[in-house]
């Protein structure tokens, strides 16, 4: 196994370090604009800006200091395609240095195109191939749950990825054995073949989970949406524009 | 008992004594586990006929720091799934201990869907994995708790072929020593390769514990060139492990197993064992072959 490292960099920005929150979407516009050379997944990458950053900014009980800590809360980008908001989210949050961006995907790098929980500090799952994270979150969950924790997981998934066979497979049972501590964020940007309008909410909503449908640009719309804990699996569909 | 059996038993047993194990499974062999899952609900978990949700459920409790037990048979647990164990438990960097039950030949009359030979040299593509398999009831138990107790991926795999005599260790056992070949049973092959290996001057080895493989001990008796693999899943699956720890010894190796081409056969795990030359005739026909008839 790979030990995580523990980063100690003038160059990182915390939490508190960038300025207010009018500047906060220049400067991630900045740090993605670092990484370069994977822009056939530019619009994966948009697509999930807004969302991740609601999540780490406003959502998520987790810090760069509580890796180990098994109360955190768990997020997991099962789109894995086209990280580079979550990358630049993880460096505006100080869980890795900036200087890391620039030279992403190359050999000496510890950033993937697609992520390695065993490479990058604050990634909870690696992720690449689509449909896992999903199911993964269905048995992290569980295992809260039979641990007593009472962290949350939340997962986003795209809307083409929602193809995935297994994913329904996971919406299933998580739905069955009322997994209230799982939230899903289907970031919607109109990428699935084959698409049928409304299809996505009113499939976890017929399986029983609380399902909303919210813009997915519009900070407060998401963090409303996303903080919610109503009970049982809750299910986010986040619309963004869709794909050119 | 039945090997399939004493896992039952052994599980629930492991459910009930440590917290920090959980037991999923799909449908298969929820027969066995009524009692305990009513008393430990948030640790038994059956997901339904849904094979990838399976491993990837046992991974993410994993992820949690809990030790799974991932269990159906093994043709949908290692190969319909293969991807959820490359990723979910490989990738990630967690581990689990999955049990595939049924093997090569269990469910002879179900035919193809229900026989896995592949499983062991596809589990073999993922590095540190470790492979067992356990040949009687008893050291079903013995293995079980053992991968449960220690990290890392395992793959248990539970058949209904045995062997007489239980070995509790991992590495090889030497259960005959001799001045010629040396035979190497792997899993429930030993008691036919014994019996096929009666009046030759052989050396035999058996092990349960398939990967990692006791290349040491191999080594350490070999009296003559010639090898002979005898294993009950696809032929040739432990030919590497047997080169790589031979690369510096001249040898010359026999590889006996399931043979890559289907049968559409169905009848009994006897008919099967036959029909690939590994019951004790067959051994011995193949002994003859490669060693010369009745010598050592």
């Amino acid at each position: 196994m790979i030990v995580r490292m523990t980063i100690i960099d003038e160059r990182m920005t915390g939490p508190d370090g960038a300025a207010d929150r009018g500047d906060r979407a220049a400067e991630l516009h900045r740090l993605m604009s670092l990484m370069t050379g994977d822009e056939k997944h530019t619009a994966a990458a948009t697509s999930t800006l807004d969302v991740v950053r609601v999540l780490y900014e406003r959502v998520l009980d987790v810090s760069p200091d509580r890796a180990g800590d098994a109360a955190r809360d768990r997020f997991y980008l099962s789109k894995g395609h086209g990280p580079m908001a979550y990358y630049a989210v993880l460096v505006d949050r100080g869980y890795l240095p900036e200087a890391w961006l620039e030279d992403w995907g190359s050999w000496d790098s510890p950033l993937g195109h697609h992520p390695d929980r065993n490479l990058v500090p604050g990634v909870e799952i690696s992720s690449g191939s689509l449909g896992h994270g999903l199911p993964l979150a269905v048995g992290t969950a569980l295992g809260l749950r039979a641990q007593g924790l009472p962290a949350r997981v939340v997962v986003l998934v795209g809307d083409a990825e929602l193809d995935e066979g297994s994913n329904h497979e996971a919406l299933e049972l998580a739905a069955a054995l009322a997994l209230s501590n799982l939230t899903v964020v289907v970031v919607d940007n109109g990428s699935s073949s084959y698409a049928v309008p409304g299809r996505i909410a009113e499939r976890f909503t017929t399986e029983g989970w609380h399902t909303v449908t919210v813009d997915g640009r519009d900070h407060d719309e998401l963090e409303s949406a996303l903080a919610a804990r109503p009970g049982r699996p809750n299910a986010v569909v986040a619309v963004v524009e869709e794909k050119r | 008992m039945n090997p399939r059996i004493q896992f039952a038993r052994t599980a629930a047993d492991l459910v009930e004594t440590d917290l920090s194990v959980a037991l999923v499974y799909a449908e298969i062999s929820g027969q066995f586990w009524g009692d305990v899952e009513r008393r430990h609900p948030d640790r038994v978990i059956n997901v339904g006929i849904r094979e990838q949700l399976l491993v990837n459920v046992g991974a993410g409790l994993a992820l949690t720091g809990m030790r799974p037990i991932v269990h159906t048979f093994g043709s949908f647990l290692v190969e319909r799934s293969f991807e959820q164990v490359k990723l979910g438990f490989g990738h990630q960097d967690v581990g689990g201990v999955l049990v595939g039950s049924g093997g090569s030949f269990d469910i002879a009359s179900g035919g193809r869907t229900h026989q896995v030979p592949g499983d062991v040299a596809l589990m073999d593509t993922l590095p540190g994995v470790h492979v067992h398999a356990p040949s009687n009831s008893r050291e079903v138990d013995v293995v079980l708790r053992r991968a449960v107790a220690s990290d890392g991926l395992h793959y248990v795999r539970v058949v209904g072929q045995t062997n007489a005599v239980a070995h509790a260790g991992e590495g090889f056992h030497v259960v005959r020593r001799g001045a010629g070949a040396t035979v190497i049973a792997l899993g429930p092959v030993l008691d036919e390769v014994l019996a096929a290996t009666e009046g030759r001057d052989v050396t035999v080895l058996y092990a349960h514990g398939v990967r990692p493989f006791d290349a040491r001990t191999l080594r350490s008796v070999l009296a003559a060139p010639e090898v002979v693999l005898v294993e009950p899943w696809l032929v040739g699956t432990s030919a590497h492990v047997v080169a790589d720890a031979l690369r510096d010894v001249p040898h010359r190796l026999l590889a006996l197993g399931v043979r890559r081409e289907e049968l559409r056969r169905y009848g009994t795990a006897e008919d099967h064992v036959r029909a690939h030359g590994l019951d004790a005739a067959g051994i011995a026909r193949s002994l003859d072959g490669f060693l010369g008839a009745g010598a050592a």
